[in-house]
């Protein structure tokens, strides 16, 4: 942004434009708030939104939580083109390659994080367990440090101001329906397998479906990138060339866009197999409906969400989101969250506030000492059952990839296009 | 009205009159202030800034002022030949899909909507039996749109109640797998979804109908099609322009259903639109929105060579 002040100006003008919408946004957004009682308008995907952490929330500090949900691509357009429509946001490690250079976001002072030091080395080093893993596309480590508060710049070492708070993670990996393909499932080439055909699906999120491409077309021995989170125009064609080849030979039975998509499609028997996020995995599961996150030789794409603040905001609102912060590494929502089949980011507290046979089953791969129950009080997995994809440090240190925005975006939108005209 | 009295008032009203004039004229303007407002303010204003980001440039996080036709190459990159698979560039290739779905769904609308709309206002003797039978025809938009969509699904599924009848009874071996996420699908949610907005006009069309004339066919002695074809059907061209632009418009710009019924794996110009917008890529959408925009405008502005709209209403 250094190079050329006239692009500076323009961003400027755009965004007192955008301010004066986001303002018309919110007041259409935000209910009257009380005099002592503040909302926090938290923007984020319906996946992370629980109603039982907002309630748990309110009734701990009095603060409100009013969700507003979009999808993963949405959350990043409010946050360019909105910043003053929402208090907190939720939202992907990836994509702050796009919002941080707006300065839209500012840097979250470690120091008034209580548990900042307690935050995973997963995310501050890119170790579990003491070993590297993968950190092809956009690493959280590579992202995770501003040079200032204020600052549009990424810090490669840590320093006291982070872009955003860990909030829940995990490595994605293929979803199976064991009852209908009857046989093991271990690499990531069977997604292309016509043996499948008319039964697979992939995900229609491009910088996230791509990968999962990428994936596949490594596990099948055609291309090995290096780096699939940050392909050239020549990687990106021979990509999309697959998966068009795929979908002209009728492999594909849907494409899917959000999370309920994907356990309709699945719990329909519409598909069999297809790339899944963990927690439909779950929702299929709790349907009563054999499902399986499948542990994959190639290993895993992982991802990462955390909290960020915007840049405006101030006064009775911030601390409000502070706390908020606060609050949800203390343990509770932790606890909550990885009962889902997700990983808090600070596992101690989290731990303090599970009971022993749950983290044995959900952390450290052991079988189910006995039933195993979502937070709803569904039973997800009986009496000797193991986590698919084992431990935490199995599963975290299996990690091939991040999500990712790469550098030839654009191109790579354009191309998915054409897959989907295809 | 005003402009009525406007024009005749030269004509019969002496000098004292014609002073008022102006300030005739300009409680007229007045008159028609607020809605030129409206169209002003959500139409023209909208559609100058469309055509002028289409025109900027942008990367990944902001839009760039100033005046590039790269958003306008970059849609027909490629166009000049064909890609490696064999297929037209991406721009061609969803033009053609979404013309098609428009062609197919606007000749099922306009035979259901015109059969319907026959029945309701020349069968149907009693007002108050065409009205209830009327109202039942707007039964489909008391739930929301998408909701209309997915209860297709567990009817058309593999698994869905069509497939299990036909494999329970013998008809088919297997499950029919074109019901569901097809072309087929997405041309039933359309026609489902938009018959209604046929019928509306054309049923309007066809009220106004002297019903002497219908008499005065029989008696020189007419069939039942000649009166159709060379009475009634002239009659309700308005109607049947009518609905024709809704239906073609709605079904050029959507990518709701045909994402939802097509599986997300049917192109359509709507869809490339959204997908652009949702990576900030606002220019580029821009200019593919005024693209779209003048195909609709065209199809339209053939569409009223046929009929003249004015001189029908």
């Amino acid at each position: 942004m250094s190079d050329d002040t006239p692009e500076t100006q323009s961003g400027l003008q755009r965004r007192t434009v955008l301010t004066g919408m986001a303002g018309i946004l919110a007041t259409g957004m935000a209910p009257a708030i009380g005099q002592e009682k503040i909302t926090l308008r938290y923007l984020g995907t319906a996946v992370n939104q629980d109603k039982a952490i907002a309630e748990k929330f309110e009734k701990d500090t009095g603060i409100k939580i009013q969700y507003v949900a979009v999808t993963t691509d949405d959350v990043t357009k409010r946050a360019v083109t909105a910043p003053n429509s929402f208090d907190l946001i939720d939202t992907e490690y990836f994509s702050l390659k796009k919002i941080v250079p707006t300065a839209n976001l500012k840097g979250i002072d470690t120091k008034k994080i209580k548990n900042a030091d307690k935050i995973t080395t997963l995310f501050t080093k890119g170790e579990v367990a003491g070993k590297k893993v993968g950190d092809q596309g956009t690493a959280p480590k590579k992202v995770m440090y501003l040079e200032g508060e204020k600052s549009k710049k990424f810090s490669a070492t840590p320093t006291q101001f982070m872009t955003l708070i860990p909030t829940v993670y995990n490595a994605d990996t293929l979803g199976i329906r064991p009852d209908l393909i009857k046989r093991p499932i271990n690499s990531w080439a069977e997604l292309l397998n016509p043996e499948f055909k008319g039964k697979a699906a992939i995900l229609n999120i491009p910088s996230i479906g791509i990968m999962d491409a990428a994936m596949v077309v490594e596990a099948k021995g055609l291309y090995k990138y290096p780096d699939k989170g940050n392909m050239t125009k020549a990687e990106i064609d021979l990509t999309i060339k697959t998966l068009i080849e795929a979908k002209k030979a009728g492999q594909f039975r849907a494409l899917w866009k959000d999370f309920n998509e994907s356990v309709n499609l699945m719990a329909s028997g519409e598909v069999v197999i297809q790339s899944m996020w963990s927690p439909a995995v779950t929702a299929v599961r709790t349907k009563g409906i054999a499902c399986n996150f499948q542990p994959l030789k190639e290993g895993y794409r992982a991802w990462a969400a955390g909290f960020g603040v915007p840049a405006t905001l101030s006064g009775k609102k911030l601390d409000g989101a502070y706390e908020f912060i606060n609050w949800f590494l203390d343990g509770w929502a932790g606890a909550y969250l990885n009962r889902q089949g997700y990983y808090s980011a600070v596992l101690d507290t989290a731990k303090a506030r599970m009971e022993a046979y749950e983290w044995a089953y959900w952390m450290e791969g052991k079988p189910a000492s006995q039933d195993i129950k979502s937070p709803n009080g569904d039973v997800l997995a009986k009496t000797g059952s193991v986590r698919d994809g084992g431990s935490y440090e199995q599963r975290m240190g299996g990690i091939a990839c991040w999500n990712a925005i790469m550098d030839e975006n654009e191109y790579m939108v354009r191309k998915w296009n054409e897959f989907v005209a295809a | 009205m005003s402009t009525h009295t406007v024009r005749t008032e030269p004509v019969e009203v002496p000098a004292r009159l014609r002073q008022a004039q102006p300030e005739r004229a300009v409680s007229a303007w007045w008159q028609a202030a607020p809605f030129t407002a409206v169209f002003a303010v959500f139409f023209l204003v909208p559609l100058a800034l469309v055509v002028m980001v289409s025109f900027w440039n942008f990367n990944e996080y902001e839009l760039i002022p100033g005046f590039t036709l790269r958003n306008y190459f970059n849609i027909f990159e490629g166009c000049s030949h064909l890609t490696d698979n064999g297929d037209l560039c991406v721009t061609l290739s969803t033009y053609l899909s979404t013309l098609k779905f428009c062609l197919l769904v606007w000749g099922i609308t306009l035979l259901l909507g015109f059969a319907v709309a026959y029945f309701l206002a020349f069968h149907v003797r009693s007002p108050g039996v065409q009205t209830a039978l009327f109202v039942l025809c707007t039964v489909p938009f008391w739930t929301s749109n998408v909701i209309r969509m997915i209860s297709w699904v567990p009817l058309l599924g593999r698994n869905g109640l069509i497939n299990q009848g036909l494999v329970g009874s013998g008809i088919a071996s297997q499950p029919v797998e074109w019901l569901l996420f097809s072309d087929f699908s997405v041309v039933l949610a359309f026609v489902h979804l938009y018959t209604m907005f046929m019928i509306v006009p054309i049923f309007n069309s066809m009220m106004r109908i002297d019903r002497s004339l219908l008499e005065a066919a029989s008696d020189s002695g007419a069939s039942g099609w000649q009166t159709l074809w060379n009475v009634i059907i002239p009659l309700s061209k308005t109607g049947i322009l009518i609905g024709s632009i809704f239906v073609i418009t709605i079904v050029m710009g959507d990518f709701v259903t045909i994402g939802v019924m097509g599986g997300q794996q049917i192109a359509s110009v709507g869809k490339i639109i959204q997908v652009q917008t949702s990576y900030l890529q606002f220019p580029l959408a821009a200019a593919n929105a005024v693209l779209l925009l003048a195909v609709v405008l065209m199809i339209i502005w053939g569409l009223t060579r046929l009929v003249d709209i004015r001189k029908e209403l």
